[in-house]
């Protein structure tokens, strides 16, 4: 029950941001615009690249700007804010809740998720169908496990953001990391480029890859990559690595609770 | 004032290492996607990856280098907020040479590198002439100045709205990932738009039509392929005006 009301505040915390959610979603759209294009040029080159057809590659594309401030690849969601109390040493006060800190920041994060997918998910996706007549799941059994996928999606993203920012325990600014961090989301999610082009053994490593959980999975459940069985495995793959990336995150926790450096006291 | 910031970056020696590493490998990657596109096929939009890399190296330059030189712009809307502004009107320094200095970051010098390797890269796909080589330190330069102008115009939206300084990303940096990409990708009305409207297109397409010797894939005139510095200067000169209209409308309003 406490994780739900932790999740309902952060719902309601970012739904403040009323003007910078606008800008947002018009940035969504120039950028599906321009890859859209992108990519229509190149399968009209070759037509069934990836196994995709030029309407499925566009699909992808709206459907990478809808997730991607849910799944915040960037960061900006509630890890950000574990990063800077690391930094000024509040975290303190979030250990000795008697909740776990994951726990804690993962719910937050989980009802942030939902407020950018109701707002910056589901308006670029109709400006998709607007000027590019996305499709649509290619099931209903695909339209629910990819329901499914998301909060799995933003599972396993929360846990590499909270791996990063839990390197300010050591580093105590924890910008850089994230940095990085982002590049590698951005290039292995899918979100650049999907998956499906990258040649040979990249493409198989990128594939088995956290990050591809976060974007390519999702939309390869909504385009029908996955059927039957499929399905089930995709959902098991994203919550195999949210599992293993929770559990590291519990033991970076525990070892930065022995050592931690808090500063000012 | 910008050594101060230099400074203050290189005190955490470790994340600021991770931070320049970082972002020349988001940049590294970014050109790697485009390089994989080329992978499944041979040419976009017309255009080869040498090409294609051209282009991209030079939006990438003139992007990094604007972005390096404007410093705080972007978050005007927050000085006028926190009432810094006031004080910085104080200054005999113009406002705007004041914003560009505060929070001078190094972040930057990632991107520029990693355009200017791939720009280099793609430096033997062009014919050189005498000629040529002018229009290409030309279009370098306009490139910049236009992205300058572009994240000082888009920037001035928070002197009346304080909270959309995502708004300017769109333009600023989807005109970056735009130009990456050749024009004829794109439908004929909005390369159009992007020359007589707002002339990113002259960031680096037209000038380099010049140097691939290709003709205007949209059968526009032929001296658009020099106007780069032109479209430079109306850019800047427009921010510039809308840059001073937003102050005095600050400093008229009594804030």
């Amino acid at each position: 029950m406490l994780h739900v009301a932790v999740a309902t505040r952060a719902f309601r915390r970012y739904s403040t941001y009323r003007a910078a959610t606008l800008a947002g979603i018009f940035t969504n759209s120039v950028f599906g615009v321009i890859y859209s294009f992108a990519y229509l040029a190149l399968w009209a080159q070759n037509p069934d690249a990836g196994g995709y057809d030029a309407n499925d590659a566009v699909t992808f594309v709206w459907l990478g700007q809808a997730l991607l401030m849910t799944v915040a690849l960037w960061g900006g969601g509630t890890t950000d804010d574990l990063a800077e109390r690391i930094r000024t040493g509040d975290v303190a006060i979030d250990l000795y809740r008697p909740v776990g800190l994951v726990g804690w920041y993962l719910a937050a994060d989980l009802g942030r998720a939902l407020y950018h997918f109701l707002t910056r998910g589901l308006a670029p996706t109709v400006v998709g169908f607007v000027l590019f007549d996305i499709s649509l799941p290619s099931s209903p059994a695909a339209g629910i496990c990819f329901l499914l996928s998301i909060p799995l999606a933003v599972t396993v993203s929360f846990g590499l953001r909270f791996l990063v920012a839990s390197t300010a325990f050591w580093l105590l600014d924890a910008t850089g990391p994230r940095i990085l961090s982002g590049a590698l989301a951005l290039f292995f999610s899918g979100m650049a480029l999907p998956l499906v082009l990258f040649p040979g053994w990249l493409g198989a490593l990128a594939e088995s890859l956290p990050w591809a959980a976060m974007i390519q999975v999702p939309n390869d459940i909504w385009l029908g990559r996955y059927t039957g069985v499929g399905l089930i495995g995709a959902l098991a793959f994203q919550a195999g690595w949210a599992l293993a990336l929770l559990a590291a995150c519990q033991v970076v926790l525990r070892l930065a609770t022995r050592k931690v450096v808090v500063q000012g006291g | 004032m910008v050594r101060l910031w230099i400074r203050a970056e290189l005190s955490y020696p470790a994340s600021f290492a991770m931070l320049v590493v970082g972002s020349m490998m988001i940049n590294a990657l970014d050109f790697a996607s485009i390089a994989i596109m080329f992978s499944s096929i041979d040419s976009l939009g017309g255009f080869g990856l040498r090409e294609i890399a051209l282009l991209y190296g030079v939006t990438g330059v003139g992007i990094g280098v604007a972005d390096t030189a404007i410093g705080s712009v972007e978050r005007i809307g927050e000085f006028v907020r926190t009432g810094r502004l006031d004080q910085m009107l104080t200054k005999p320094v113009p406002l705007l040479v004041q914003v560009c200095a505060d929070r001078f970051t190094l972040r930057r010098l990632g991107r520029i590198t990693q355009a200017t390797v791939v720009l280099v890269w793609a430096l033997p796909v062009v014919d050189w002439t005498p000629t040529r080589l002018l229009v290409a330190v030309l279009m370098v330069l306009s490139s910049t100045a236009l992205f300058f102008g572009l994240f000082v115009l888009f920037s001035c939206v928070q002197f009346w709205t304080h909270d959309a300084s995502e708004f300017a990303n769109a333009f600023t940096y989807g005109g970056n990932t735009l130009t990456q990409y050749p024009l004829t990708v794109f439908p004929r009305e909005l390369a159009i738009a992007l020359t007589f409207v707002l002339p990113i297109a002259f960031v680096n397409w037209y000038p380099c039509l010049y140097l691939l010797g290709r003709d205007d894939p949209f059968g526009l005139p032929e001296w658009l392929q020099f106007c780069s510095p032109v479209a430079a200067a109306a850019v800047v000169t427009v921010a510039l005006l809308v840059w001073r209209t937003g102050v005095r409308r600050y400093t008229s309003t009594g804030s």
